[in-house]
């Protein structure tokens, strides 16, 4: 399975990523410098965290018009699968490519610590090694990741089943203090209607080596190379 | 001779006021007319003001600096290049540097503090080295005056906008807090890299001919003389310096560390030097210094964001995120276009030339020409006097003794219980939970974070390259570096040669705590001004403790940065200068960082040791004796050089042979906030047995304070072979303290005769120590 890994001036992420898909899962991963324009070759996409281009304007609103997101947009039209993580949940969200949009955290500050997200579709290439409604732990690191999207959206994206994982406490309740951001409904994050594309604010690619504690974040790379290998032909 | 009989002070084309509005002295006046022989015009007044500033040539301190020792086995590069260099083994080098931005961040917070990482971060990828880690050590007022929590507030945000931007994580550090640091916050920023060239990027400029560029990003009329302004003391009238500030953009940052590190690895780059403190004119000064040749700079090249600007501006500003490279003569389009596809300036700008002096071009004239060791190294020094005996102030302060205090027994003071007590000192800032401030930095990108932040005496990350090709597997980078800022203040007024000693001790004893060896160090000395007495005698009784431990410990100085008139003068005229800091950043090696221990007590049954004295400790200088009877007084802890190295290896041993399962060192608080911090982090409950307490009291035994001591839990099964090791290595000079609880069991310390002396339960202490912070920063 080939990934490949956009890489605009202010991604910084993106190293991470690569070293989870590449190094520690031993599959094909390039580098997409943000002018390219072909992604034929790549079976999977990721929008890494970071700031793109700086994001003094707004988180991702200078990425969308990249050549390398151009070609990520197509790219899941044709039901490639794309995961945006941080910023690039971000510059997915300003692309289109998710509804909704990310905001200032709550208190206005950036935060950074492990939270305990409640995992709510396991139907979808991403979340296939989650049981449905497991409790897992992944670090964030944002400052802009209050979700928000308004009433008759969010009835859209409930009603579509779009959202993947909610902040939860450790027992799965919706507590306030289990926000860590303000999000609405504790949305941290969401899929596309057709579920090819997933964006969250957490990293999961944070969570996934051995030699650094907890491997929660590892089993959604391991889940879509599982439904790559189920689907592929022999 | 008097002033007005020198023919330079007669016909000088400039007033008193002008020359000492660049910082420079009438005596320094007179020295640079004799070398140029002339007088210096407007620009190269500019130039001297900012190179003969004590930020950049060390002019009071360099003598005090030359006593510490700068070599050693896996010692790279010592002081005097961008940052220094020690080998790690299997290849691994790593370059580290602590620097101070402490009055830009007094006037502009936010960006004072944020291009203070800036800073520190270009010094590390000037060599080559791409970074890896910073860590802060911080000093701000009393969170109860509004002001400071402006500048706190402000400062942390700063330090999260750039670093968290830039992708580096900030995996550790310290914040005090006491009135003394009011109006002059200290911030020190400490960076840590991995090198990433076969070669280290040196900056001493060579090659006749060879061209210079310019590299990075615009220059404009920001951050003028900023060197100069932070080597004054500060006034009321600072605010009016905030011109002297620059703005940071840590994008483009990022952005000039990807390209940096691509042009060096071409082969192409000859020498690079960052464009800190006085810009321009530094950077050209030193590389053509440290070269042995000159530097020819064509100011009409520099790419500009402002139009207008005089060549005094040019000099002068300190306009970040901007480089300068001496390329490999007919290579410079191959960088240049390195720099341009990251969206970044690159032009040539100037030439190599064998005359070495720096000579400035603008609009077709010479605006500047000096000789380049003028500038940067045969710089003024002041010797100055030391005082022949300690100052009263200190003499008085070591006269306080125990008996002063009110008395006590085994349940408490005559107001506050041990346990009351112990709660209180949880939640002064100084010692409570800094997680208010570490969650606003990102301190886990670049997947290397091993220990994360609150959870160990030091930071540890792992080594692993990120431009290995083919690329590294994780799992088998084993290596890591623990690294630690640290200096107790009040310790370092009291006694500075004492206190600075204490401070390199801690340092060390915080890295052996997570099971790392103690290597290198970069020392900060942040202190008041060296031209009075009391000053000078301060920084020169530190610098002799730090040289002296730094030597004991074999952690030699491989450079730093020296921060002078740390002073403010009220309304009244009336300086107020900090407590003399002497921050310590120290590194070490971590053999197999999947070896480490954090703080936190890992298992209920688990037991309990302190490793040294029990007894011999002070409340001279301590916490308790400054927040629970608000004195400032005693002699503080002397340092055990003998005591200290066996208790650090026996930890560290421990540690390595999985017998330790935890390590904290007794510091601020004694060994009862120790415990304390021991049962939060691991959330869990112990009973503690203290012996009779042999005549002293209570206070000192559970709060007073003293080096050599670290708690420490181990397995059960481990105690034997545990046991029989500390008596081969200590013989004595250690505790068992009892037995870790579980999660439901309260914190209790008791007498032998089975006194409660402290009974808290994990709730309450969690909550003193937890919201500390927030709590006043809400107030």
């Amino acid at each position: 399975m080939k990934f490949g890994v956009l890489v605009f001036p202010g991604s910084n992420c993106d190293r991470d990523a690569a070293m989870v898909t590449r190094d520690l899962l031993g599959q094909p991963t390039r580098m997409v410098w943000h002018e390219e324009s072909d992604l034929a070759d790549l079976d999977v996409v990721i929008v890494p965290g970071g700031f793109s281009y700086g994001d003094y304007l707004r988180c991702g609103a200078i990425a969308r018009f990249s050549p390398a997101l151009r070609a990520t947009l197509d790219h899941a039209q044709r039901g490639g699968l794309v995961l945006g993580i941080c910023n690039g949940f971000q510059v997915l969200t300003e692309a289109g490519l998710l509804p909704g949009a990310l905001m200032r955290n709550r208190d206005l500050h950036f935060v950074c610590d492990r939270v305990h997200l409640r995992v709510e579709r396991t139907t979808l290439p991403w979340t296939q090694a989650y049981q449905p409604g497991e409790r897992i732990t992944l670090p964030i690191a944002h400052g802009e990741g209050c979700y928000f999207a308004d009433a008759d959206m969010l009835k859209q994206i409930n009603d579509r089943e779009q959202v993947v994982f909610r902040y939860a406490a450790a027992d799965g309740s919706l507590t306030d203090d289990a926000n860590p951001n303000g999000s609405v409904e504790h949305i941290a994050g969401l899929c596309n209607t057709r579920g090819n594309v997933l964006g969250m604010m957490p990293h999961p690619e944070r969570a996934a080596d051995p030699m650094l504690g907890s491997i929660d974040g590892l089993r959604l790379f391991e889940g879509v190379l599982a439904a790559w290998a189920g689907a592929a032909p022999r | 001779m008097t002033e007005a009989a020198t023919p330079a002070a007669t016909t000088a084309p400039f007033s008193p006021q002008e020359i000492a509005a660049e910082g420079i002295k009438p005596d320094e006046y007179a020295e640079i007319v004799r070398r140029l022989g002339r007088h210096p015009n407007k620009a190269e007044l500019g130039m001297f003001g900012v190179m003969w500033s004590e930020h950049c040539c060390y002019k009071n301190s360099r003598p005090l600096l030359a006593q510490f020792p700068t070599e050693g086995d896996r010692i790279l590069v010592g002081p005097g290049e961008n940052a220094g260099v020690v080998d790690f083994g299997d290849g691994l080098r790593v370059a580290f540097k602590i620097e101070s931005h402490n009055h830009p961040s007094a006037v502009e917070p936010f960006q004072g503090a944020a291009t203070g990482v800036g800073g520190i971060l270009r010094d590390i990828f000037t060599m080559g080295a791409r970074p890896l880690a910073v860590l802060n050590s911080l000093r701000f007022g009393s969170l109860e005056d509004a002001r400071t929590r402006r500048l706190f507030s402000s400062v942390v945000a700063g330090i999260a906008h750039y670093g968290n931007c830039v992708g580096v994580p900030t995996v550790g550090g310290e914040v005090y807090f006491d009135p003394a640091y009011g109006s002059n916050p200290l911030v020190n920023a400490m960076a840590i890299g991995l090198m990433e060239t076969p070669d280290i990027v040196k900056s001493g400029a060579t090659g006749l001919g060879n061209p210079v560029l310019y590299v990075g990003s615009t220059t404009g009329r920001d951050g003028m003389g900023g060197a100069s302004f932070a080597s004054a003391e500060l006034s009321d009238e600072s605010i009016d310096d905030r011109p002297a500030v620059q703005v940071g953009d840590p994008f483009l940052e990022k952005s000039l560390i990807e390209a940096c590190l691509e042009a060096f690895n071409t082969g192409a780059v000859v020498a690079a030097q960052d464009m800190g403190a006085a810009g321009i004119t530094c950077s050209t000064a030193e590389m053509a210094a440290k070269g042995g040749v000159g530097i020819e700079l064509d100011l009409d090249k520099i790419p500009v964001r402002e139009t207008g600007m005089v060549p005094y501006e040019f000099l002068l500003s300190e306009s970040q995120e901007r480089m300068l490279f001496v390329a490999t003569a007919g290579r410079e389009q191959e960088l240049i276009d390195i720099f341009h596809r990251w969206g970044l300036q690159a032009v040539v700008a100037g030439t190599v030339i064998a005359e070495p002096i720096v000579r400035i071009l603008h609009q077709g004239d010479v605006a500047a020409e000096v000789p380049a060791l003028a500038l940067s190294d045969d710089t003024p020094i002041y010797h100055r006097e030391l005082l022949a005996e300690p100052p009263d102030y200190a003499r008085h302060a070591w006269a306080w003794s125990e008996s002063a205090l009110p008395p006590c027994d085994a349940a408490g003071l005559e107001d506050m219980n041990w346990t009351a007590v112990l709660l209180h000192l949880l939640d002064t800032p100084t010692i409570a939970s800094k997680r208010w401030v570490y969650r606003q930095y990102d301190h886990q990108v670049q997947n290397n974070t091993v220990l994360l932040p609150g959870g160990a005496d030091a930071a540890v990350v792992r080594l692993r390259s990120q431009q290995a090709t083919p690329p590294v597997a994780p799992a088998t980078c084993k290596t890591g570096i623990a690294a630690t800022v640290d200096c107790n203040p009040r310790y370092v007024y009291l006694h500075p040669y004492e206190g600075a000693k204490m401070a390199v001790a801690e340092a060390a004893r915080n890295l052996s705590c997570v099971g790392a060896e103690p290597l290198a160090v970069t020392d900060n000395l942040n202190f008041g001004s060296p031209e009075k007495p009391i000053g000078y005698w301060q920084l020169a009784e530190a610098c002799r403790g730090l040289a002296e431990a730094c030597r004991e410990f074999r952690t030699p100085v491989t450079g730093g940065n020296v921060s002078l008139y740390n002073e403010t003068v009220d309304s009244a005229g009336v300086p107020q200068p900090i407590y003399p800091t002497p921050v310590v950043g120290m590194v070490g090696r971590v053999a197999d960082v999947t070896q480490v221990v954090g703080q936190g007590w890992q298992q209920a049954g688990d037991r309990l040791y302190l490793l040294g004295s029990l007894t011999d400790v002070t409340l001279g200088g301590s916490e308790y004796l400054a927040s629970v009877h608000q004195t400032i007084a005693g002699m503080p802890p002397i340092v055990n050089f003998e005591l200290e190295q066996r208790v650090q290896a026996v930890c560290r041993e421990g540690i390595r042979r999985g017998w330790v399962r935890s390590a904290h060192d007794c510091a601020e608080g004694g060994l009862a906030v120790a415990i304390a911090e021991s049962a939060i982090s691991g959330e869990r409950g112990a009973d503690i047995y203290l012996p009779a307490n042999g005549g002293q009291r209570w206070d000192t035994l559970l709060f007073g304070e003293g080096g050599a001591r670290i708690v420490v839990s181990v397995t059960p099964e481990q105690t034997p072979a545990w046991d029989a090791y500390l008596m081969e290595q200590l013989g004595n000079r250690w505790q068992a303290l009892g037995t870790v609880g579980t999660a439901a069991m309260p914190l209790r310390v008791l007498a032998s005769d089975q006194t409660v002396l402290l009974d808290a339960t994990m709730a309450e202490l969690h909550h003193a120590w937890a919201g500390a912070i927030a709590r006043r920063m809400m107030s």
